[in-house]
């Protein structure tokens, strides 16, 4: 907004700004709980000893391997989503575009669920018998979880990310003599690719957190299906409050790389004038 | 020489309706009318972003009426200009002979005339953002003509310029078009700027192509009031 002749402050810059005031105070009140909560000292400890724990690199290693195939597997199937949900119009194009953004509103446990309920179905059943695509209770469930929860995410931003890429360029291409392949490939892909990339950091952060539905369909057996989230849950059934809080902090680390590197790349994306 | 017979479509709620024109090999034929008049569709229509729905339209002896818009040798310039954000100038200028599977090297070697006729040697390696628009301008006709097009079409390519610039600008297109030879049709609703180009010039109005002539035929012998008051309005303008 301009400077506007008058006061800086009025009644409703004042109200809004202490809105956000009290809600990013309220953030970092959870986060220094998180930090604070023993003396410095004990929890650089307790992260340590985390970290020698077998269990919890386990847990961590598993944890960055899933989520890193599921990263793969949304940049595969969203850019090309985004991409028709952005171009095209057809009939139902409307009621494809809400049910992509099913899982987001949905519950995680039902997610939880209703992959549990799929897989005994006779379709689920006959995946289950192909060698190799065991999913229930298995570290490819994780995948599939962790990919479930956060691919919506990745499309919805590979969408938004090729709507401001000007429809008019690709077509110029086209009589620049590109096929639409080659339009895609040249033109709308680079011209996107910050936003594409932020929406894959955004998803990959949210497959790292995923829980409810890794709870109910791939279990939390140590040194097995024990992703991050779940060995924050074992330790605090057990009564390790360190421990617990401890892999809490690698989450957070994680979570604070993704947001930097999610408004790095939104930053790219505005200088390459998309 | 370019042959559009009988040609309509719809866009929304705005159609085309029945437009057919000759323009021969070589020739700078401008086509004036008010906003709004279709000749933005016409233009689309011909490089094939826009679907014909009757008629046909023929390029150097060829119809390409259903023809993909790579396939029909013709060089677009829109309004804007469209070059792409992502490309320096360079790549802007090659992107077609890329396209076409040349290299950078070969292709900068390709279009090193037409860099040179246009002043653009000292932008190469600039980004379109840091341009002007009269050099803008230039980057995207040396872009369209990098293929060597049979039809070169301009959509109002001078009018986002200031006076001098504009002037200078239609001087190098006029120039260009003679050198290549390349059949050309023009957009614009200013006498003026049609006065500075045009061999034969056509009046677009409400979607159809209501009269075609030499540009002083049509301010002498208007066919209708329309067209004299256009005529008059694109004088002032």
């Amino acid at each position: 907004m301009p400077a506007v002749a008058g006061p800086r402050a009025h009644r409703v810059s004042i109200i809004t700004i202490a809105f956000l005031a009290a809600f990013v105070i309220g953030v970092l009140v959870l986060i220094a709980a998180d930090v604070f909560y023993r003396a410095p000292d004990v929890m650089l400890e307790a992260v340590l000893a985390a970290l020698r724990s077998p269990e919890i690199r386990h847990a961590v290693r598993l944890s960055l391997i899933t989520s890193a195939i599921t990263l793969l597997l949304v940049i595969g199937v969203s850019t090309p989503v985004g991409y028709a949900l952005s171009r095209y119009r057809f009939p139902g194009s409307v009621v494809l575009d809400a049910i992509v953004d099913l899982p987001i509103v949905l519950p995680p446990v039902v997610v939880g669920v209703s992959l549990l309920v799929f897989f005994r179905t006779a379709v689920g059943q006959w995946i289950e018998s192909v060698p190799g695509l065991q999913f229930v209770y298995t570290p490819q469930g994780i995948v599939l979880c962790q990919f479930v929860m956060s691919a919506s995410y990745g499309i919805r931003a590979s969408k938004a990310a090729f709507d401001s890429v000007d429809r008019r360029l690709e077509s110029l291409a086209l009589t620049l003599g590109c096929t639409h392949g080659q339009a895609l490939r040249w033109v709308a892909l680079p011209m996107a690719r910050g936003g594409l990339a932020a929406g894959a950091v955004m998803a990959w952060a949210r497959a790292v957190g995923v829980f409810g539905p890794l709870m109910i369909f791939a279990g939390a057996v140590r040194m097995k299906t024990e992703v991050m989230p779940t060995a924050v849950y074992l330790e605090l059934s057990i009564g390790r409050v360190e421990p617990a809080l401890a892999v809490s902090m690698l989450m957070l680390a994680i979570a604070m790389v993704a947001l930097v590197l999610i408004h790095a790349l939104g930053q790219a994306y505005r200088w390459w004038g998309v | 020489m370019i042959q559009i017979r009988g040609l309509a479509f719809r866009a929304g709620d705005f159609s085309v309706r029945d437009v057919t024109l000759d323009v021969a090999t070589g020739e700078y034929f401008v086509l004036l009318g008010p906003n709004g008049s279709g000749k933005t569709l016409l233009i689309h229509c011909l490089c094939g972003l826009q679907r014909a729905e009757s008629g046909s339209i023929a390029i150097g002896g060829r119809d390409v009426t259903r023809s993909e818009p790579r396939f029909r040798r013709v060089g677009y310039v829109p309004q804007d200009y469209g070059l792409f954000p992502h490309l320096d100038v360079a790549r802007n200028v090659t992107f077609a002979l890329r396209a076409a599977g040349l290299s950078l090297a070969d292709a900068l070697h390709k279009v090193a005339p037409l860099v040179e006729m246009l002043h653009l040697a000292k932008l190469m390696d600039h980004s379109p953002q840091t341009l002007s628009g009269g050099e803008r301008q230039k980057v995207a006709l040396a872009r369209a003509m990098a293929l060597q097009p049979q039809l070169l079409l301009l959509d109002e390519p001078v009018s986002a310029l200031d006076g001098p610039t504009r002037a200078e600008v239609l001087q190098q297109l006029r120039h260009v078009q003679r050198q290549f030879a390349v059949t050309t049709i023009h957009v614009c609703h200013s006498i003026d700027e049609a006065e500075a180009v045009a061999d034969r010039a056509g009046v677009m109005i409400d979607g159809r192509l209501v009269q075609t002539g030499r540009l002083a035929e049509l301010i002498q012998n208007p066919a209708g009031a329309e067209v004299a008051r256009l005529l008059q309005v694109g004088r002032k303008s």
